[in-house]
């Protein structure tokens, strides 16, 4: 930004307001240069404005519901907001949010940071390049097609890893299956991490294709095989860029509605098993919600997604941070 | 050591080696045993002889790799061989998508499909279309861009042409928060404020209005990057010319970038296209055409899809019907980013 | 430990331009060799093929033969990556790895190979860093990152990360051009004390260095813009600049042109 505004404009020595009419072009033109500034400033403003009545007005209506909360909004097990008084709390959605976010992580990430690796180290230049682009326009793919292909197709193939799950791992209770239809959280988290996992490939991809040639060099002049140049001058390198791609992963899968209620068949419970179908999410439990809320019920789930939009922001505000720290740090050593 | 003692040199420089040919042999050879084991035990999910043959491809890569070249060539041929596996793993799902929604969307898409609406079929019974949602996206997109691109477009001009100080800071800022806000949240909002509040009906336009609050951002974003491009010279040059700020911007800076914020808006619309949640909230749906955007439950695109899936009771009928949109949505969506990308291309300005 | 080089018919490509053609020389073990000539000449090309860096830019590729005291880097079977174990380089910016410490910097090369104990490791190091007459200056502060050191530090911590690993060749790229006249002085002094040690190839764009560094100088032109480069000469670095064989070389070292 810095660049580019500092034009050297040396304002003319400005003619007062009411002669500038009668001077010639200068004068004319002071106007329009008011003008536009203002436009432009107002539509910054205006973005300001948005964005603090998105948080007022959904404060405003969750808090002319949450006095007449006969439960703990934040332990309570229950939704029931369509009768007075209503008693409701967010526990089960917590944990469902979180525990499908942290799946989705764990599978994503990983696999996101190895395309991104094979992209600009490893795969044939040839084929990188249109791969690459592929990637790219997957991330474009609506959420409610991922929706529609994990309910159809995903869910009715994950028998066999149940099955395998609960035959091997059934024994930690996390991983028992009890033979319903896999739209559990575990299929939820697996959905998000294939949704999410174009757009962490393409933010880690630009940061490892920027690792400083000579950083690589010093490495490879060294006798370090592929890996070991990976290891020491890319992955170092773009630590910091790869945290920051998947805070967005995880910000999207915080939020990911349509996907969610289409996959999972949700229950107001807290399940030790993985596998078995229910619990819920945020914004699923606001969509599936929302069709036979009252106005209360709405209010209702206008609170919990106040309670989204604040864990959405702490996640987002945290990789701002990460990105800032990176400038700072690859500046010092520019 | 300077005298020729070739044998030792050898073990410098040349090592054993594995033939080029080994990885795709012990891909074969894994692959077989991952069959083999699971035929034995009984087990018939491709998931599983996958994983099984997965495992046995990189322990027998590790193995062989370690016993011939070394240890060091053995953690670079593992490290080669999972990030190969994780690229076609991610391969897949992301395969399967496309593949599935274009081999099932095919059976019921047609003109009749496009051109009709759910007016008089019920979501059991073959037949319909998505005419009537293909109204609602176009309206519904078209206002929310007439309302984001103006606002993003300016912003990025005040952030990238004006602004310093606090009040650029605190917008460039929240731009970025902006852009992480769940599409659900900016549909609330709309609900609260514009429904709740000042108790207008559920319309198409109540959508728009969620949808420029996700578009913004975007546009801001990547009008503000192709705004930077434009080199400062052509900007002085104006102005020496005695070309007052604002005409310098409006003749020269958005002439020269304009290829790019194309480019981003056209991003931004298709990304807003595939919304649902919002809409869910705000439009409602509806099986019959409106073709007033302010006024009545309008159908779209993504909701279509959804509201066939979910309220079809597991009819084969609906399903088609969801896939067939699904694969118009993805259709609009790719050509959107297409043709957005051949233009960036085509407009780059690194390419003077 | 050092070894003699020997290069026969060597081409280099970037894709389908060729860079350098048809160069055939012998290096010495312990002399240090000059590589001069105007820009484009192609002498880092050839400088990097003497380590099989050169295939590592995309397109590059080599043709011809490097023969290792009696071994060809360019034969059937052998690991890049062992010749450069064998072969270590020093670029033409310092690059010290920026997340690393001065002593993981140096320890880099040698932790590839693992199984070094903590105490054999601190000796190696501190061994380096004093034949790359940095010791003095850096052993209170191992611990801090060595993108904190001076531009003239960091190249000689490149200079010990490079000799840690003891190669057998060392080649040097430029490597004072990104360095002010008082670091240059040390890395001059410092490549005197190298040649005991190792064969040391040293690319120069300023004649008076190769005049002071070297024993051997070897002289590179090309015909035009857009050609292949080639080596005119090779000769002892006295002959060369007092009484060289070609006329092309006279009039580069005279300063006619280049």
């Amino acid at each position: 930004m810095d660049i580019s505004t500092h034009t050297p404009t040396a304002p003319p020595p400005s003619p007062r307001p009411g002669q500038a009419e009668n001077r010639t072009v200068r004068g004319a033109t002071r106007p329009g240069d008011r003008i536009f500034l203002g436009l432009s400033r107002g539509s910054g403003i205006a973005l300001l404005l948005i964005m603090a009545s998105i948080a007022v007005f959904l404060t405003y209506r969750a808090f002319k519901v949450l006095p007449e909360d006969t439960g703990n909004f934040f332990t309570t097990f229950e939704w029931n907001t369509n009768v007075t008084p209503p008693d409701f709390g967010i526990a089960v959605l917590v944990f469902g949010t979180v525990v499908s976010s942290i799946i989705a992580m764990a599978l994503a990430v990983p696999v996101a940071v190895g395309i991104a690796l094979f992209l600009t180290h490893y795969a044939p230049r040839r084929l990188s390049g249109p791969i690459a682009y592929v990637i790219d326009l997957l991330a474009a793919v609506p959420s409610i097609v991922y929706g529609l292909w994990g309910a159809l197709i995903l869910v009715p193939n994950l028998d066999g890893l149940y099955g395998w799950l609960d035959d091997y791992l059934g024994w930690t209770g996390i991983f028992d299956w009890q033979g319903g239809a896999p739209r559990s959280l575990l299929t939820v988290g697996i959905l998000l991490a294939i949704m999410i996992l174009p757009i962490i490939t393409n933010v880690s991809r630009e940061v490892f294709r920027q690792v400083p040639r000579m950083h690589e060099e010093a490495a490879l002049a060294l006798g370090a095989t592929r890996w070991e140049v990976v290891r020491m001058s890319v992955l170092p390198f773009g630590r910091s860029g790869v945290i920051s791609a998947s805070m967005l992963g995880l910000g999207r899968a915080l939020g990911e509605t349509i996907a969610v209620a289409t996959v999972l068949s949700p229950t107001f419970e807290i399940k030790a098993s993985l596998l078995d179908p229910g619990g819920g999410t945020f914004a699923q439990n606001i969509a599936s919600k929302f069709g036979e809320a009252t106005e209360q019920g709405r209010d209702a789930l206008i609170a919990s997604g106040l309670v989204l939009f604040v864990i959405t922001l702490l996640v987002n505000g945290a990789a701002r941070l990460i990105i800032a720290r990176r400038a700072e740090y690859s500046g010092a050593n520019a | 050591m300077s005298t020729t003692l070739t044998s030792k040199h050898r073990s410098t420089l040349r090592g054993g080696h594995l033939p080029k040919w080994s990885p795709l042999a012990i891909i074969a050879g894994s692959v077989a045993a991952g069959l083999g084991i699971s035929a034995a035990a009984g087990l018939h999910s491709s998931i599983q002889w996958a994983l099984i043959a997965a495992v046995v491809f990189v322990v027998a890569t590790y193995g062989i790799a370690a016993k011939v070249e070394g240890r060091r060539q053995a953690k670079d041929r593992i490290a080669t061989s999972l990030i190969w596996v994780a690229f076609l793993l991610a391969v897949i799902p992301l395969a399967s998508l496309v593949w599935e929604t274009v081999k099932r969307g095919v059976k019921v898409f047609d003109v009749y499909f496009l051109t009709h609406s759910m007016g008089v079929v019920a979501d059991t019974e073959p037949g319909g279309g998505i005419y009537h949602a293909i109204i609602g996206t176009l309206e519904q997109v078209g206002l929310a861009s007439l309302i984001a691109v103006p606002i993003g477009v300016l912003t990025a001009i005040y952030l990238v042409e004006y602004g310093k100080g606090k009040l650029a800071k605190a917008i460039t800022f929240f731009v970025d928060v902006m852009t992480g806000i769940p599409s659900i949240v900016a549909g609330l909002f709309i609900l609260s404020f514009w429904i709740l509040i000042l108790d207008m009906g559920y319309s198409g336009f109540a959508g728009s209005l969620a949808l420029s609050i996700l578009m913004m951002p975007v546009v801001v974003r990547s009008t503000e990057e192709m705004l930077k491009l434009v080199p400062n010279e052509l900007r002085e040059a104006s102005l020496a010319l005695g070309v007052p700020k604002w005409r310098t911007i409006l003749k020269v800076v958005l002439p020269t970038s304009i290829g790019g914020i194309t480019t981003g808006v056209m991003l931004a619309v298709a990304r807003i296209t595939g919304e649902t949640a919002p809409m869910l909230l705000l439009v409602w749906g509806t099986n019959f055409i409106n073709n007033n955007p302010f006024e009545g439950p309008q159908a779209s695109l993504p909701l279509y899809i959804y509201q066939q899936y979910a309220n079809s009771s597991g009819a084969n009928a609906a399903y088609d019907r969801a896939w067939a949109a699904a694969l118009a949505l993805i259709a609009f969506v790719m050509i959107l980013n297409l043709v957005a990308r051949g233009i960036a291309r085509w407009k780059a300005p690194s390419q003077h | 430990m050092a070894k003699r080089i020997d290069v026969s018919g060597l081409s280099a490509y970037y894709g389908s331009h060729k860079a350098i053609d048809d160069i055939s020389m012998t290096i010495e073990p312990r002399t240090v060799t000059a590589f001069i000539g105007p820009s484009g000449c192609g002498k880092s090309t050839f400088l990097r093929t003497l380590n099989r860096m050169h295939e590592v830019t995309p397109g590059g590729r080599v043709e011809g033969k490097v023969l290792l005291d009696d071994e060809d880097l360019y034969g059937a079977g052998v690991d890049p990556v062992s010749v450069r174990r064998e072969v270590g380089m020093v670029f033409q910016r310092p690059n010290p790895f920026p997340t690393m410490s001065i002593f993981d910097n140096v320890a880099a090369g040698l932790r590839l190979n693992g199984n070094y104990r903590k105490n054999e490791l601190n000796d190696i190091v501190e061994k380096s860093l004093k034949g790359a007459n940095l010791w003095n200056e850096v052993k209170d502060r191992l611990n801090k990152p060595g993108s904190g050191l001076s531009g003239g530090q960091q190249q000689r911590l490149c200079i010990a990360r490079a000799i840690a690993v003891e190669p057998k060749v060392l080649l040097m790229d430029e490597p004072c051009s990104a360095l002010d006249p008082i670091s240059t002085l040390a890395i001059e002094d410092l490549i005197g004390e190298l040649k005991e040690r190792f064969t040391i190839v040293i690319v120069t764009h300023n004649m008076q260095q190769a005049a002071r560094v070297s024993d051997r100088t070897a002289f590179f032109n090309l015909a035009a813009v857009g050609q292949p480069g080639k080596l005119i000469e090779i000769d002892d670095t006295e002959r060369i600049f007092s009484n060289p064989s070609v006329q092309a070389t006279e009039d580069y070292i005279s300063g006619r042109f280049g």
